[in-house]
């Protein structure tokens, strides 16, 4: 199993690489989608602790598993946000769909 | 041919560099390093350095998956340029690929031709957010050019003006 996936409750916790870009999210994404379906959890958690450069993939990756978890109600979160991913998700005007832990 | 450098200004220019690659997802991380590493003499903050990285990122990162349509061959180019003019630099990332039809649409933040493959239509609003000043040139069938601009060491100045 990845280290980077785990699944604790109904929550899907994702540690984010060092650099999120095109090349690291089409994996990202694909990883993810295959614990929502198998493992049927309704959140999603998106940790940023490691994480010092993401462009607008990450957007991407954070969209996309909101379009697939929000219809039966679940949510994103995102955890160990720094001011640049702060800036970049409120940018792409994010905040209304991720909520930003403290 | 869209040519790259202007040529009045040439003079000005206190360094430049080209580097062209594979038109591969992995060139993605190499060109923000190689423009990150080029950067590095005119003391750019740790912000700028971010925020160029990032456009950089963007603009590549578009010619691969939109002007070669995301065909990852080794044959497909994408060139980087860049120009430091005092403490102003220039990226010109060029691509020979499908070219865009409307630019003015292609820019509109979240318009996106591929929402399939998730992307968030944000690259060029980043690429405007994140530099000072963005040009694009695209002709169907002949390729992209983009252009940005953004001046480098604003910290330094603020610390001797203080």
């Amino acid at each position: 199993m990845d280290e980077e996936f785990k699944v604790i409750d109904n929550y899907l916790m994702i540690r984010m690489p060092m650099e999120i870009d095109h090349h690291k999210s089409v994996d990202i994404s694909a990883k993810a989608d295959r614990y929502i379906v198998s493992m049927k959890v309704g959140n999603v958690v998106f940790d940023f602790e490691r994480t010092t450069f993401m462009d607008s993939s990450g957007i991407g990756i954070i969209l996309g598993r909101y379009k697939k978890i929000s219809c039966f109600g679940g949510r994103v979160y995102a955890v160990n946000v720094d001011n640049r991913i702060r800036r970049i998700l409120l940018l792409s005007g994010l905040e209304n769909i991720v909520e930003i832990m403290e | 041919m869209i040519e790259i450098v202007e040529k009045k200004d040439v003079k000005t220019i206190t360094n430049e560099m080209r580097l062209e690659f594979a038109a591969v997802s992995d060139n993605e991380a190499f060109a923000r390093m190689a423009v990150a590493a080029f950067i590095a003499p005119i003391n750019p903050t740790v912000e700028e350095l971010y925020d160029v990285k990032t456009a950089v990122s963007e603009a590549v990162t578009n010619a691969i998956i939109h002007g070669y349509e995301n065909r990852c061959n080794r044959e497909d180019k994408v060139c980087m340029y860049c120009a430091i003019r005092k403490d102003v630099l220039e990226v010109v990332i060029t691509d020979q690929g499908t070219g865009i039809e409307n630019v003015k649409q292609a820019m509109e933040p979240l318009f996106t031709t591929r929402p399939e493959m998730e992307r968030s239509g944000m690259g060029f609003a980043f690429m405007e957010a994140f530099m000072d000043e963005l040009q694009v040139h695209s002709e169907v069938g002949s390729g992209t050019v983009i252009r940005m601009y953004k001046k480098i060491g604003l910290g330094a100045w603020i610390d001797s003006e203080e």
